[in-house]
């Protein structure tokens, strides 16, 4: 139920963006999606990407710290107001969300989160019967 | 009585009476052969001084300190009390913060030198076959050359690998069956890393059971980091190139103080502001006089290092005074906000977090007159978790805090982010600007 997301620990400094996107160019992995939280203490790179697994093994190698999260992909139609809908049910269940972001592939659009409760997520999703995305289906429709 | 056997019985097992007489004498005979350097003729005139007014060592307090600026200004040969013709060896320091500086050995000293390294490595139970593996610089650094005399004085098979090229070494320790490595103390965690990338496992794949670490302060959470990163029993040394180079103290198998060799050197340790004599027991300045020298011997000199005589008795039954882990030098000693803080109190304290690394930068910057201090620290594994990440921090700060007084800024960073400098690590970078 949930998509495979690259979580980069970058340092804050020109340059380092630049490195990690040049693993990636080298090893063929194509981005799909991506987000950089930057508070001061820490630059997080959030990716989405063509071969998660391939790429923590390359940035791996490459000594780039990061770690893989498990995050929800939901699909929604492409009109006003079905991104507040569907988070108003999260938020109904008393559900945080961490981090979000969203963006639009073959005409649909993808809101990627983060939630403190994985589990009760899952549930909420279930019973509204949204329309969630893992890697394969994902992929499917870059 | 733990570890009686001695490489040297007749110096090693003196009692404390006995140490203080030969002291005595061989201080006298010192500062006879003091008389013939122009540097401390003029200095004992100058002071109306006459080694005859020098009768124990308590009377040393008597003669002026010896500074480094002293050995600089003499450059090269001043405070030399043989000719020439005698010296057979000159090692040179670096002179990055000055002028370099010069020390002069005759045969004799070099062969004092070397028995006293052997001293050393034979007190931690090295013998004859094990194959001892020195990976410091060789040339004018005397870790190299140091370590090189006195393993071989031993009978021990050395390999001087000399610094750097880390696959290298790890290639000689698995060819050879290295089974003792002298390295400084941030070497080992990188030896460590590469043999991980090489797939090693040092404790099965290799012989190694000693290290020598020493030249750099490290803490006690930092040994045993290497201790058991590397599967070996590492020990402290103090040397330094003034007293010769390594083997002026050095830990025993107990692991807790180094033994300064007092048949070589008189120990005083001072308030490094007063250079007032500190109470028994307490953190001061390391001053040694050498008591054992021909070519040129160094009354009272100052070595900037802080540290304490660990008192009580060593259950090794060695006499000769302990001395704490250098606990940094008088010099690199910050003042924030007129609080008095060393590298190794910060250091201590994040090495006790098993998240973090063991790169850290302690950066000092000053805005409207406030001090600040950020820490920058490598995170060992990251996680995508910002209320975790946040916590670690928070904690950080506060330990930080308990120890130092002041909180500092700190950041976690990605790992590779802090060099790893080569040598000496630089952990300290003070950026603050004089206001007035």
């Amino acid at each position: 139920m949930t998509v495979h997301q690259i979580s980069i620990f970058v340092e804050n400094k020109s340059g380092t963006l630049v490195k990690v996107l040049d693993l990636f160019k080298e090893a063929g992995i194509q981005l799909i999606a991506s987000t950089i939280s930057d508070t001061v203490e820490y630059g997080i790179f959030r990716v989405i990407c063509s071969e998660p697994m391939k790429a923590k093994e390359v940035l791996d190698a490459a000594g780039v710290s990061s770690s893989i999260a498990d995050v929800f992909a939901v699909t929604l139609e492409n009109y006003p107001g079905t991104a507040a809908d569907a988070i108003s049910f999260l938020s109904r269940a008393g559900i945080g969300i961490s981090y979000l972001y969203s963006f639009m592939l073959s005409g649909k659009g993808i809101l990627i989160f983060r939630t403190d409760d994985p589990a009760g997520t899952a549930d909420v999703i279930r019973r509204q019967g949204m329309s969630v995305l893992d890697d394969d289906s994902l992929l499917s429709l870059v | 009585m733990g570890d009686t056997s001695f490489l040297h019985p007749q110096f090693e097992a003196l009692s404390r009476t006995e140490i203080e007489a030969l002291q005595t004498e061989r201080l006298h005979n010192t500062l006879l052969q003091c008389m013939k350097s122009p540097f401390y003729r003029k200095r004992f005139e100058e002071n109306r001084l006459s080694p005859e007014d020098i009768r124990t060592p308590d009377d040393l307090v008597k003669i002026p300190f010896t500074t480094k600026q002293d050995l600089r200004d003499n450059y090269p040969f001043g405070l030399s009390t043989v000719g020439l013709d005698e010296v057979v060896r000159l090692h040179s320091s670096s002179g990055t913060t000055g002028k370099p500086t010069v020390i002069l050995h005759t045969r004799r000293d070099l062969d004092q030198w070397a028995d006293a390294v052997a001293r050393c490595l034979y007190m931690v139970g090295l013998r004859p076959g094990d194959i001892f593996q020195n990976t410091s610089g060789y040339g004018m650094f005397t870790g190299g050359l140091g370590f090189q005399y006195g393993a071989e004085r031993l009978g021990l098979l050395t390999v001087p690998a000399a610094a750097g090229n880390t696959r290298r070494q790890i290639k000689f320790i698995m060819d050879f069956g290295t089974t003792a490595i002298h390295a400084i103390p941030s070497y080992a965690g990188r030896l460590f890393e590469v043999m991980e990338e090489m797939g090693i496992d040092p404790r099965k794949d290799t012989r190694l059971r000693t290290m020598v670490i020493g030249a750099e302060p490290h803490s006690e959470e930092q040994r045993r980091r290497i201790e058991d990163m590397l599967g070996v029993k590492a020990y402290n040394s103090f040397g330094m190139s003034e007293m010769c180079g390594p083997g002026v103290a050095f830990e025993c198998r107990e692991q807790n103080g180094m033994h300064i060799w007092e048949d070589y050197y008189i120990v005083e340790i001072v308030d490094p502001v007063t250079l007032e004599p500190v109470p028994e027991g307490e953190v001061g300045e390391l001053v040694l006089t050498t008591i054992n020298r021909e070519a040129m011997p160094l009354l009272r000199y100052r070595t900037r290092d802080l540290t304490r005589i660990l008192p009580g008795e060593c259950p090794c039954g060695r006499h000769h005074k302990r001395l704490d882990r250098m606990k940094g030098r008088s010099d690199d000693m910050m003042i924030l906000k007129g609080v008095n803080i060393f590298p190794i109190q910060i250091e201590t304290v994040l090495m006790q977090f098993p998240e973090l690394g063991n790169e850290y930068l302690i950066i000092l910057t000053n805005e409207d007159a406030n001090d600040k201090m950020t820490v920058e620290v490598e995170l060992k594994e990251f996680h995508d978790d910002y209320p975790r990440l946040q916590a670690l921090t928070r904690e950080i700060a506060r330990q930080l805090k308990d120890e130092i007084l002041i909180t500092p800024e700190v950041r976690l960073m990605p790992k590779g982010s802090i060099p790893t400098s080569e040598g000496k690590a630089v952990r300290v970078k003070d950026l603050r600007k004089t206001l007035i």
